[in-house]
């Protein structure tokens, strides 16, 4: 196993130009399950992220949050404005893992590792988040929502660095973040599913219903329409038409299909109240009365 | 041939894969300069080169927590961790905790079987220390990445409510 | 008093096998079948590797019989040409580097020979499936009392019902492992176990040694629940092969995903009700099967069976009972010890078919449980007389007054009439549990203790019961020092190494407080006599007279423990004089004692995810002394949580026989935001053969939790409940099917 430092961003850059295949190194969260029998892994070459200088701090403007490379979940939970500008952030961020995860996991590698079942990349696609990749050749924009081409494929080069993540602010109602899991924490997301209502429409993001992170347009249109819907089996042909799910060692494609149409249906929760409360967020998704 | 003052570390418990790496960190509030591995992750340097077995192996996974030490303050697992990847940063481990903290948790019943305490005591001495996180988490939240099958928990929570500092 | 083995736990001193600082050995690895059934054709031993460098064992380098013994000879310790379940040992490897020896186990390969395999445990096998005996049922155990086919016939109502409980893996946060090595002759084994004793007898003939060739010292153990009774004797044997093949210490520690997939799990099982009842809710007639699913081997499916068949009639009196119980092979990973070991699959099936039948009666569920209950005078199953004091009544009504009951029925009752989305349920459960071995099993064991006068005036506690969370060590201290009035702190407990402790027996059967608590105490008894002092004889009085033992009455230099003779109280299991038991029949005085029980559970399910939260637990027992509420609170509450993760949170998906979920990720255990408190409370009616008057609970909290879960899931949702896990997937489809029917 080799390992490569670098001591600056635009040093990143270079390795990364000069050899495609070293693979970028943040928390290691992903990385490093079950390392001990992951003999194909010990013989890559990795470049270590912890050393170059910039990455990890994380910046408010006006009008947008600025997530460092190596940012971690932990860096955004305990910063205050998080919960009030972006909330589905605090809310999926709690919910990766437990705290142990949540302070070495970044978003940019949960980005990157482009797991289906991310907790993380459904709330930066709510909030229309914009990756941004450099390299030797500069820097290139991609909307996160873009960014996914298949199952562990996208838009990245293995000469590219994911430098920042950029969160546009701005009106949103209705937010909420979903994970049913198989316990309240350490769990996988057998379904995660981001939803808002922003200036220009809804926002509907699912994890773990198809082989990458998704928006899910059709849904989305259905909300938009303002549609009176009689039950969760309404939504069923949009939601099919977006998604896929399947039958894994985690869950049902049955169950996911079905449990995904009632998250969205009934929002909240019809006014139950839910014994150990969630953190605090805005007003809860009723897209249909 | 068990022999308490042998804690060196045996070659072959550790991975050799490649050139080592130099990484200087604060261990315990020491300043520790080693050579590891590329491979080798945090909890084997402490098991195996350091000898510090205090920080237990459980899952390999990241899932039970067994592993915890604190980095730059706050939970981590070591299992989940390169050693090279610390370089500069601080760690501490069961053993630099002060046992006369510990008596809460000998009282309520925290532990049992003893596998899963060290790590779940890092956590908990980081809540106890910090208990401006009850602001905005519960003690069931903060202590889930420390999973136990002795207890059922409540005699970890109680402990942890037990050493907060009062009105917390 | 406080925990005395605690603070090494809380400070991370304790040293479990994978801490001990051994210095230059190899480390083992094991290679393993990858198929359920068939003969070995080939074996593999891939390119690219230096193998001269490694240590290989097969069962051509047993010297004895290659066999792990534990009730029969028939699992061998390393497959010879055939095998009976993937996963099964074949080949051992030993290396210096641990990493080095991990990957070259994934280049030893085998070909196999498929042969017919059994992988479900309730059809009946084809001839070409026979494995064990003439239709591979491994122990068949019937009780009867009364005439259960008249009384059926009968009876104005008949209720019948069908239950089934999955496997369950253990999940001890310590995985399993040994350390082996030679030393002056004496193959010596350290390592994480429950039964060093067992390993001995398994050893003697798998390596052709007596006991003083061999010596087992248990390390700290992170967790047993039964999981660490008799696989340890495999892992020990491996070990010990590999020592004494390669000359070097061997330290064979498993990984999780392997502890998970190929050591012993709870057994599954198939439990099947046919009750008659009057219509006052009395119970008529009781006609139970039984059917354990035990894997490819014995291991310990006969006595998990017998605990289940005796347990399988309840904490009830009937006068017809017939019991039928039945444990087979399936070419699945072997089934074995769990916690409870019987007895919660057996009263998953009883206390969920009370309240189905109580559903049936038009009756309400704890008026049914009450009208049945035993009382003093009426006999079990097995014809055993209860006679013992407790009022078993009472231990129902705590339970309903801390729960709320009544009250929180009919609140909930409401709520979930109007509440759309949210149902809740309140479910209860009452049981009972044997604890020792069943019937004449501690005769067999024919358990010693010692207790050694040590030359400073204290005492050393010398047994073969192991410290593995329940607090062995403080409880034996607290026994010495309240039978010899005593400072604690002059009291010692041995590590059990089988070169110093007699066998008291394994630490199991919750029997290690209640039966060789009281030896503790009887061979303290026999100390005093020894030093001629009367049985009243307490504190100064009894450390001057050790001293004075050791010193010799003409001022003799003194006799230090390593030379002999030395001080040493002794006490042999006696069965107490009222326990009469057949074992042909299966009749009489199962166990010594019960400990009674009734829990409550309070669930509520999200209907949109069907997802199920315990929001409350009631547990009451009656469990004849309290020894200590630390530790006894912790047993229940630990108890408690294990098996509510079983009845809602522990799945498996299984390929040909074998757990293809084994990593943490993927079987599901609480974390510790994934339960309530869990409300404990103690009745206690002294039994006069336990230490202190106490009885056994490691296991009766095992037995509860499930049938109550289920019992308000279907007071919540009206569905059968009547299989665990009871997962959302499950639940959800149980209503959907229910919906459009």
């Amino acid at each position: 196993m080799k390992v490569r430092f670098a001591a600056t961003a635009a040093d990143a850059c270079a390795v990364l130009a000069d050899d495609p295949a070293v693979v970028p190194l943040a928390g290691g969260t992903d990385l490093l399950v079950h390392w001990p029998d992951r003999h194909a892994a010990h013989d890559a070459t990795y470049l270590d992220l912890g050393r170059v200088a910039g990455l990890r701090a994380h910046r408010w403007t006006d009008d947008t949050l600025l997530i460092g490379a190596t940012t971690t979940y932990w860096d955004l939970i305990r910063d205050p404005r998080t919960a009030e500008r972006l909330p589905l952030l605090v809310d999926a961020g709690r919910l990766v893992g437990a705290v142990q995860i949540q302070s070495r996991g970044t978003w940019a590698g949960n980005i990157v590792n482009a797991s289906p079942a991310a907790d993380g990349v459904p709330a930066l696609m709510a909030y229309d988040a914009v990756v941004v990749l450099e390299s030797v050749e500069g820097r290139e924009e991609v909307p996160l929502a873009e960014f996914y081409l298949g199952y562990k494929e996208m838009r990245r080069s293995g000469r590219q660095l994911v430098r920042e993540i950029r969160v546009p602010l701005g009106r949103r109602r209705s937010q909420r973040f979903d994970k049913v899991g198989s316990r309240r924490a350490q769990a996988i997301a057998k379904i995660g599913l981001a939803t808002l209502e922003a200036e220009d429409g809804w926002r509907v993001v699912a994890a773990s219903l198809a082989p990458t992170v998704r928006r899910c347009p059709a849904v989305e249109a259905v909300l938009d329409a303002g549609a009176r819907l009689g039950g969760p089996d309404d939504l069923l042909p949009a939601l099919r038409s977006d998604v896929r799910p399947i039958d894994d060692v985690r869950s049902t494609a049955a169950y996911r299909e079905q449990v995904a149409a009632r998250l969205l249906y009934y929002g909240p929760g019809g006014g139950a109240p839910d014994p150990s409360p969630a953190p605090s967020r805005p007003d809860p998704v009723r897209p249909l009365e | 041939m068990i022999d308490p003052a042998r804690r060196s570390a045996h070659p072959g418990d550790l991975p050799a894969t490649g050139d080592p790496i130099p990484v200087r960190f604060s261990l315990n509030g020491t300043e520790t300069t080693l050579e590891v591995d590329p491979a080798e992750r945090l909890l084997e340097t402490l098991r195996y080169r350091l000898g510090l077995t205090g920080t237990k192996e459980g899952c390999a996974e990241g899932e039970c927590g067994a592993c915890t030490v604190l980095l730059d303050g706050t939970p981590a697992d070591s299992c989940l961790m390169l050693t090279f990847q610390i370089d500069g940063r601080r760690v501490d481990t069961v053993e630099a905790l002060d046992e006369s903290a510990l008596d809460p948790f000998l009282v309520g019943g925290a532990t049992q079987c003893g596998a899963c305490t060290p790590g779940v005591v890092m956590t908990a001495s980081w809540i106890v220390g910090h208990p401006e996180l009850l602001d905005t988490h519960r003690i069931r939240e903060l202590m889930a990445g420390n999973l136990c099958r002795c207890t059922g928990y409540d005699g970890i929570i109680e402990s942890v409510e037990a050493a907060l500092p009062e009105g917390a | 008093m406080k925990r005395r083995e605690g603070m090494a736990k809380l400070t991370g001193r304790e040293l479990y096998v994978d801490d001990l600082p051994v210095g230059d050995h190899l480390w083992g690895a094991t290679v393993r079948s990858p198929a359920p059934r068939g003969r070995i054709r080939s074996i593999q031993f891939g390119p690219g590797v230096n193998w001269s460098e490694f240590t290989i064992v097969t069962a051509e380098d047993i010297p004895g019989r290659n066999a792990v013994f534990l009730m029969e000879y028939d699992q061998p310790a390393l497959a010879d040409d055939r095998v009976r379940h993937v996963h099964e040992p074949v080949v051992l490897l030993a290396h210096p580097s641990r990493d080095v020896v991990r990957r070259a186990a994934r280049l030893v390969t085998m070909r196999i020979d498929p042969e017919p395999a059994v992988l479900d445990f309730c059809a009946r096998p084809a001839r070409d499936q026979i494995q064990h005996g003439e239709d591979n049922v491994f122990k068949r155990i019937l009780v009867e009392k009364g005439d259960v086919r008249r009384a059926l016939a009968a009876a104005p109502i008949v209720v019948e019902g069908e239950y089934y409980t999955g496997a369950q893996e253990h999940v001890y946060l310590e995985t399993q492992g040994m350390l082996a090595y030679v030393e002056d002759g004496v193959v010596v084994i350290h390592g994480s176990m429950q039964c060093p004793y067992y390993v001995v007898k398994a050893l003697k003939p798998l390596l052709g040694r007596d006991e003083s060739g061999l010596r087992v010292i248990q390390s700290a153990t992170g967790g047993g629940f039964g999981g660490k009774e008799e696989y340890p004797s495999t892992i020990a044997a491996h070990a010990a092969l590999l020592a004494l093949k390669s000359g070097r210490p061997v330290k064979l520690v498993y990984d999780r995903w392997e502890d998970m997939a190929v050591t012993t799990k709870r057994h599954p099982a198939r439990v099947r009700h046919r009750t008659g009842l009057d219509e006052s809710g009395l119970l008529l007639a009781q006609d139970v099967e039984v059917l354990l699913d035990g894997g490819a081997y014995v291991t310990l499916s006969p006595v998990v069976l017998s605990r289940a068949v005796i347990h399988a009639g309840g904490p009830y009196a009937c006068e017809n009972v017939r019991i039928e119980g039945r444990a087979v092979l399936t070419n699945a990973v072997p089934f074995g010890a769990f916690r409870g070991f019987g007895a919660p699959q057996a009263y998953f099936g009883l206390e969920r078919h009370m309240d189905v039948v109580a559903e049936r009666l038009g009756m309400e569920p704890a008026e049914l449980r009450r009208r049945n209950l035993i009382r003093d005078g009426q006999s079990t199953a097995t014809s055993q007389t209860i006679r013992d004091g407790v009022d078993r009544e009472a231990v129902l009504d705590l339970a309903l007054s801390m729960s709320r009951w009544t009250e929180r029925r009919a609140e909930i009752e409401r709520r979930n009439a109007t509440d759309p989305l949210v149902k809740r349920g309140l479910g209860l459960a009452t049981f009972h549990h044997g604890a020792g071995f069943t019937g004449n099993g501690e005769v067999v064991l024919e358990s010693v203790v010692h207790v050694a006068g040590t030359p400073d005036g204290g005492v050393e506690v010398r047994a073969a019961s192991v410290e593995m969370g329940q607090g062995t060590t403080t409880i034996f201290t607290q026994l010495a020092a309240d039978r010899l009035g005593l400072d604690p702190d002059v009291v010692a407990v041995a590590r059990p190494d089988t070169h110093r402790v007699p066998d008291s027996g394994p630490s199991v059967a919750s029997r290690t407080a209640m039966v060789v608590g009281h030896l503790v105490e009887r061979a303290c008894d026999d100390l005093r006599r020894r030093l001629g002092l009367g049985d009243e004889a307490r504190g100064e009085e009894v450390s001057d007279a050790i001293r004075a033992w050791y010193l010799g009455g003409d001022g003799r230099a003194v006799r230090g423990e390593g030379e002999s003779p030395e001080l040493v109280g002794e006490a042999v299991y006696v069965q107490p004089a009222h326990i009469d038991w057949d074992e042909d029949t299966y009749h009489g005085d199962a166990y010594g004692a019960f400990a009674w029980a009734a829990y409550v559970a309070e669930v509520q399910v999200d209907l949109r995810t069907c997802e199920t939260r315990v929001t409350d637990f009631v547990a009451v027992q009656e469990v004849g002394r309290v020894l200590n509420q630390t530790l006894a609170r912790g047993q229940i509450q630990g108890g408690v949580a294990q098996a509510i993760s079983w009845a809602l949170l522990e799945d498996f998906r299984w390929k040909d026989g074998a757990m293809q979920n084994a990593q943490l990720t993927n079987y599901i255990i609480p974390t510790s935001d994934d339960l309530p408190r869990i409300r404990v409370a103690f009745l206690e009616v002294p039994y006069e053969h336990g230490a202190q008057g106490a009885k056994g609970i490691g296991e009766l909290p095992m037995d509860g939790p499930a049938p109550a879960i289920a019992n308000a899931l279907a007071h919540a949702l009206g569905v059968p409940a009547d299989r665990i896990p009871l997962t959302p997937e499950r639940l959800l489809a149980e209503l959907e099917r229910r919906a459009a029917s």
